[in-house]
């Protein structure tokens, strides 16, 4: 597998994403969050679950059409985890770091990631088949070390499994 | 319809009631919380909707978490005349077999069945005679309520969790649902609701502690726009009981807020969901529509002037935003900084206004308190912890689950009898409490009776919940690495004290797990503990070092030896171990050989195997898989 790195968020490859639909963008803002400035958290999300992170030309039309500087926007953006700037790959794989998972071996399953697809956390695959998002406790701790990957949870997996596991995803 | 009183409620109780305690066909109830899902429910459902689905003497059915986590997917099978029986680890090719097993009346499955249910009612029923009546307990079967698991829990809190479809509504009522809401709206004045809750002792169990009664009393004085918030933002590693009360019940929550929102004199509430939960989310979803739908929630709530409306907000991954001042920031679309505290919530919280914030289990604990009264509550527990708390019990562990017990139970009788103990015949080390503000707790304090007071008292917090056990292959010092590691990332970055005191935690014991301790690094980071403890801003900064204070106050020696000589005695921090094959106890049966990833173990067949140094990348894999214990940590 190709070595990897770590998009920045105002890089090229950034800007040459897919194109943002402002009018999609425009009703979304309008009807499902009446364009107020208090659901700013929500809106980003939708935004990423549309497009898979937050394209910076759509948090600047959001934030001239709710009225807010782009610094602000950029600011919650950056603050909290789920947020990224950067195109993520095709499959997110969210490796929980709770304690519980942690004390039942976590950060194996995180070097044997790291092994396999020279990835750290945050960071995607050059041929953006994966995401490494590492997350503090997914809440189910009694099925330790867990993995997730999108929506499918991957408990009790043993290190000389992880290989097996991310076989299933393209 | 909307419901207009008591009487409605109980109208919708008896005719739903008969299908929870008396159904006309064979009922499978598959336990579909996350944990649930993870071990591989979704499946298990799908295989046995295409299997009798056609089949009109069975119906399949979803529940919540019946908490015995260890043994999902945990399916309970029932049918008119029978004892319910509760099957464990149902993975979908089992379902088939379990329910003929049933069905048959053979029970000859026997490593399948965790127990029958000796009384499945729920604590705030109230017209459910004796819903085992004319039933012959089964010979031979367990009977649940005596498995060690179960056997001291009293459930108040999870009271319908795994007992009810949680999509249903009608179920939740026919478990005594929303009856302390009309008893609130219809019986009481706003001011006896507030002393019932005062009497009865419940505290905070989110973390805080703080008397629930005197909260709402606070901020019902104040005057403005109140709100009610319920903090779901369950962040501590480690504490999964809000989530399992949110996918399991979410109505209990609903009730709660309602009860709160009449007491304190507010209509408007929020739900703020961690972004991790999102079925939590969804169930939630279908159980404020169901609300308003049969008037529950709304305006005119029961024919009254009584109206509230709640809105769920999801976080988006920040820990500090389990902070009530942060949440707060964080509900109005800002980053969650939290402020100090000089003017409280109470007065002044969300949108400047009165604001009373509980966490989801408290809010869970309301309507029984109501219904039954705070004495009744005030009963169980110690002198000044009362009630019950739900616990997680994970790590190494060997029943891992939630268990709600009262307050009081020692610490050993949670670990030992109803968690099981370690697995694998290991040594306990310790059990964690109190997530990154906790702290962890030896051997020598397990008889401590379990409540707020006594978990301060060796340097822990009760926390949210939950605990995590730590064997002998836990490095304590990595331990408390860990934890400063997680709250450096967390940590919100605007005061000094905890942005650069747990930085500069973190680099030492950083440097102790990566073998280049210095003399004087323990004294340095009880120092740096005792700043960042003393002059941080919030709940998250001054409880950072507990991790760090008491592991070098209860496993001193464990730093000793990282430091002075350069050993790390569990075999976890990579610079201060390596393996060994111990020629006496390996066996030669060549399966490190096999699963070792760099070709580092040879040797022939049924003789003493060697590994090499070189090649050796500490991967742990020989270790977990040799079953003679010949891997030795040197």
């Amino acid at each position: 597998m190709s070595e990897a790195h770590a998009v920045r968020p105002d890089s090229d490859e950034a800007s040459l994403a897919e194109a943002v639909d402002f009018v999609e963008l425009d009703t979304l803002i309008d009807d499902e969050f009446s364009k107020d400035k208090e659901n700013l958290i929500m809106m980003l999300q939708a935004i990423q679950r549309r497009y898979n992170y937050l394209p910076k030309p759509a948090l600047t039309y959001l934030a001239a059409k709710i009225g807010i500087p782009y610094s602000k926007i950029y600011e919650v953006a950056t603050f909290y985890s789920t947020f990224s700037l950067a195109p993520r790959g095709r499959n997110i794989i969210s490796l929980c770091l709770g304690t519980a998972c942690h004390v039942r071996g976590a950060e194996r399953i995180r070097e044997r990631l790291h092994d396999i697809l020279h990835i750290d956390d945050g960071q995607t695959t050059d041929d953006k088949r994966f995401t490494l998002e590492s997350v503090r406790c997914i809440g189910c701790c009694s099925l330790g070390p867990v993995m997730k990957i999108n929506e499918d949870m991957h408990g009790r997996i043993a290190t000389d499994e992880v290989d097996k596991v991310l076989g299933h995803y393209e | 319809m909307k419901i207009q009183s008591l009487e409605d409620l109980r109208a919708i109780s008896r005719k739903t009631g008969k299908a929870i305690y008396h159904p006309d066909a064979v009922k499978v109830n598959i336990g579909m919380a996350s944990c649930g899902l993870a071990a591989g429910a979704q499946a298990t459902h799908d295989r046995a909707k295409a299997e009798f689905g056609n089949d009109t003497g069975i119906m399949i059915c979803q529940t919540g978490c019946l908490g015995f986590c260890e043994q999902e997917p945990l399916v309970e099978i029932m049918a008119p005349g029978k004892p319910r029986v509760i099957y464990k680890n149902i993975t979908e090719d089992k379902i088939a077999d379990a329910v003929n097993d049933y069905r048959s009346g053979a029970f000859e499955k026997k490593k399948w069945i965790l127990g029958q249910m000796k009384n499945p009612v729920g604590i705030t029923e109230t017209d459910v005679s004796d819903p085992q009546a004319g039933l012959t307990p089964l010979e031979d079967v367990p009977v649940l309520e005596e498995i060690p698991f179960y056997g001291k829990q009293v459930k108040i809190a999870l009271r319908n969790c795994g007992y009810i479809n949680p999509d249903a509504i009608e179920e939740y009522i026919a478990r005594g649902g929303y009856q302390a809401l009309m008893k609130a709206l219809k019986e009481m004045k706003p001011a006896a609701i507030i002393d019932e809750v005062k009497t009865s002792g419940l505290r905070g169990r989110g973390g805080g502690g703080f008397p629930a009664g005197t909260k709402w009393a606070t901020c019902a004085k104040h005057h403005g726009t109140r709100s009610i918030i319920c903090n779901a933002d369950e962040g501590d590693p480690g504490a999964y009981m809000d989530r399992s009360i949110l996918e399991g019940d979410p109505h209990s929550v609903i009730e709660g807020m309602l009860i709160a929102g009449v007491a304190i004199g507010s209509s408007r509430g929020f739900i703020y969901v961690r972004n991790e939960y999102p079925l939590a989310v969804k169930r939630l979803v279908t159980a404020i529509k169901q609300a308003e739908s049969l008037g529950l929630l709304g305006d005119n709530i029961a024919g009254t002037d009584f109206c509230f409306h709640i809105k769920i907000s999801t976080g988006a991954g920040a820990f500090v935003c389990g902070e009530s001042t942060a949440l707060m920031a964080s509900l109005e679309g800002k980053v969650g900084r939290p402020r100090a505290k000089y003017v409280h919530t109470v007065e002044k919280g969300f949108r400047d206004n009165p604001t009373n914030l509980n966490n989801v289990e408290t809010y869970a604990n309301v309507p029984p308190i109501v219904l039954k009264g705070g004495a009744w509550y005030a009963g169980m527990g110690t002198a000044d912890s009362k009630g019950t708390k739900v616990f997680s019990l994970c790590g190494k562990i060997n029943n891992t689950g939630l268990v709600e017990v009262p307050m009081g139970v020692s610490l050993r009788d949670i670990v030992f009898e109803l968690g099981g103990g370690v697995p694998k015949k290991k040594r306990f080390k310790a059990v964690q409490t109190g997530g990154p503000s906790g702290g962890c707790i030896p051997e020598a304090y397990l008889d401590l009776p379990v409540d707020f007071q006594r978990l301060a008292e060796v340097g822990s917090i009760m926390g949210s919940g939950g605990m995590i056990v730590m064997d002998q292959d836990t490095c304590m010092v990595d331990v408390a690495r860990y934890f400063l590691d997680f709250l450096k990332e967390e940590s919100c970055g605007q005061c000094n004290p905890c942005r650069e005191g747990i930085k500069q935690m973190l680099g030492i014991l950083t440097d102790i797990c990566a073998g280049k301790g210095k003399d004087g690094d323990i004294e340095l980071l009880e120092e740096l503990g005792t700043m960042v403890q003393g002059f941080s801003l919030c709940g998250l900064g001054t409880a950072a070092p507990n991790p760090v204070m008491t592991t070098i106050r209860y496993f001193r020696d464990e730093y000793e030896a990282h430091i002075r000589d350069r050993k790390c005695p569990a075999g976890v921090c990579k610079a201060l171990f390596h393996y060994e094959i111990d020629p006496e106890a390996c066996t030669g049966c060549g399966v490190c050989a096999k699963k070792c990833p760099q070709d580092a173990i040879a040797g022939e067949k049924k003789k003493p195997h060697l590994l090499d140094p070189d090649k050796c990348i500490k991967c742990g894999i020989c270790y977990d898989a040799c079953k003679f214990d010949a891997i030795a940590i040197r």
